[in-house]
């Protein structure tokens, strides 16, 4: 279950972050995305794939995260 | 020897690998590679952030030196102990050459070294109370101090002592801010994890200091993070920012000061030179304080013209049209510098092997002198890094990651460079291979190498080195053949 902190870059496009393995990788796709709630699978551009159950409203980012491994 | 391809690199690598036990070879097969613009992350290619085999040899350095040599060492009024034996403080001290201005000793103490010299008994008894013990001292010896860290050494973590306890009694003794730092040298597997306890350590202990204080702030407050001020690098950097109009509020860490640390917190954007060590507290700041960060580049006028348009982007117009005054007004200074050095320079080619950001951000001066990266590497990246240096090269560039010191004399004799920058390490191996080479640690006492002014320093010192008349006094005579040496008889 690692701490995540996620930040968009300047073009919108977010960034997982996880300090301890140094793997700084782009969101791919992100199983629900609106102003309601963000959050369940997520898919990094390197494949690998987390989950966290949704959060509603979305939060601001960046912020830490805690995630499970799929 | 002309520009490699990519199938003559990847047998070179696999040529100097053949020596190695075949486990040691498949663990270093995977730091070399040659660079491909195709593949877009790293993990792909190379492997990083790894310890190094026993029995190789390897230049990186410790937890201890990334926290007290490069974070926290340069905090100019702050008295950094080395907290255990006395060997650690006294071969590091003032080596970085981190410039500053004060009165050494008074309230300035960047090169002096504060050990709690470990004896015997310490270990046995523990050292807690010897700590606490100098810390009083240092108060009274030295009262315009403002504040003082505990840079642990190994011995620390192995006995267990409990510098956090001591830290805080002697807080509520000395009224100032005292902060133990966990950063014992057998931590991590190179200096890199130093470099994020001492990040952590600001963040735990002073950043937050002053939040509740008020701050005479402008729209224009920035802070240069990640400039040590080798040779002034940060003073060279710091006033072309002010040119535009920005206030620098706070230089980290680089003749910065406790005070300008815990007033970061009010910039309004984060500029970091080195990503490798100060990313992690700008992450932080960033989350919470919301300041948004850059990573700029400050060597060669096509770098810092780009970082400056990027730096302005973040501002009102103003500051854009100052900008674009700032790099007209040093057109012709650089132009000149390269109109002299070039020609002197021009398809010259260069390995490069040194740490944190240099092996990406040097490339672009040295391609303003006409010259060209053919081997770069680090001693302690990650795949970060590495991925933001595979969109500065050229295909089919060579690539090593904590490079032993057999397979970068190996590479060196194959693919002779015409220059090596590189540390203090290899400075005398390649010497008396008769290779031109500049420390790029220290910059060779020399410097600074940031900004305009820094430019022209680099280029001088490039020229100096590469066209020294030495460099063919270095064979024998009496190896070139008899007609030579008949010819310098007669």
């Amino acid at each position: 279950m690692p701490n995540v902190m996620i930040r968009a870059k300047p073009d919108g496009i977010l960034l997982f972050y996880i300090a301890k393995k140094d793997l700084e990788e782009q969101i791919a796709h992100v199983e629900r995305d609106t102003d309601a709630e963000w959050g369940g699978e997520v898919e990094l551009t390197g494949g690998s794939r987390y989950y966290i159950d949704p959060i509603s409203p979305r939060p601001s980012f960046p912020t830490t995260l805690r995630f499970k491994r799929v | 020897m002309s520009t490699m391809t990519r199938e003559e690199t990847e047998a070179l690598i696999q040529e100097v690998l053949e020596v190695y036990p075949e486990k040691v070879r498949k663990d270093r097969e995977k730091h070399l590679t040659v660079i491909d613009q195709d593949v877009a992350e790293s993990k792909k290619c190379i492997t990083s952030n790894r310890k190094s085999l026993p029995g190789v040899m390897t230049v990186r350095g410790c937890a201890y030196a990334g926290s007290k040599g490069v974070v926290w060492g340069p905090i100019k009024d702050m008295v950094h102990i080395s907290h255990g034996p006395v060997g650690c403080g006294q071969y590091s001290r003032a080596g970085r050459r981190n410039y500053y201005v004060g009165a050494t000793g008074i309230n300035t103490f960047g090169t002096m070294n504060f050990t709690s010299d470990f004896q015997e008994k310490d270990i046995v008894f523990g050292g807690d109370k010897k700590l606490a013990k100098i810390m009083t001292e240092i108060e009274q010896l030295f009262p315009l101090n403002k504040g003082i860290t505990v840079q642990s050494e190994c011995p620390i973590g192995l006995i267990g002592d409990d510098i956090e306890a001591v830290a805080k009694k002697t807080i509520a003794e000395i009224k100032k801010p005292v902060v133990p730092v966990r950063c014992e040298g057998f931590r991590g597997v190179s200096q890199s994890l130093g470099h994020h306890i001492a990040n952590d350590s600001i963040r735990d202990w002073v950043l937050d200091a002053r939040d509740k204080t008020s701050f005479n702030g402008t729209p224009y407050d920035v802070t240069v993070i990640g400039d040590y001020n080798v040779g002034g690098d940060a003073w060279a950097s710091r006033t072309l920012l002010e040119e535009m109009g920005l206030r620098v509020i706070a230089q980290w860490s680089g003749d910065g000061t406790l005070a300008e640390i815990e007033n970061t917190p009010k910039a309004k954007l984060n500029l970091i030179h080195c990503y490798r060590s100060m990313n992690y507290i700008s992450r932080h700041m960033e989350e919470k304080y919301n300041i948004p960060w850059m990573e700029y580049n400050f060597f060669g006028p096509t770098k810092i013209a780009e970082s400056l348009r990027k730096i302005a982007a973040f501002f009102d117009d103003n500051i854009k049209a100052n900008a674009e005054r700032v790099i007209e007004k040093y057109t012709a200074e650089y132009e000149a510098v390269i109109a002299k050095y070039r020609p002197r320079l021009e398809g010259k080619r260069v390995m490069l092997y040194v740490g944190g950001l240099r092996p990406r951000h040097i490339i672009g001066a040295y391609e303003d002198l006409g010259m060209e990266v053919v081997g770069t590497g680090y001693e302690f990246a990650h795949n970060d890094d590495y991925d933001r240096t595979i969109a500065e090269m050229g295909n089919t560039t060579l690539i090593y990651d904590d490079i032993t010191g057999y397979e970068f004399e190996e590479f060196v004799k194959k693919v002779k460079p015409d220059l090596i920058g590189s540390g203090i390490k290899e400075k005398y191996i390649f010497q008396k291979m008769g290779i031109p080479f500049r420390q790029m640690h220290s910059w060779d006492y020399s410097g600074p190498y940031h900004g305009y002014d820094g430019f022209a320093i680099f280029a001088r010192d490039m020229d100096m080195t590469l066209n020294n008349p030495c460099w063919k006094k270095i064979r024998a005579p009496w190896l070139d053949g008899p007609s030579a040496t008949a010819g310098a008889a007669a």
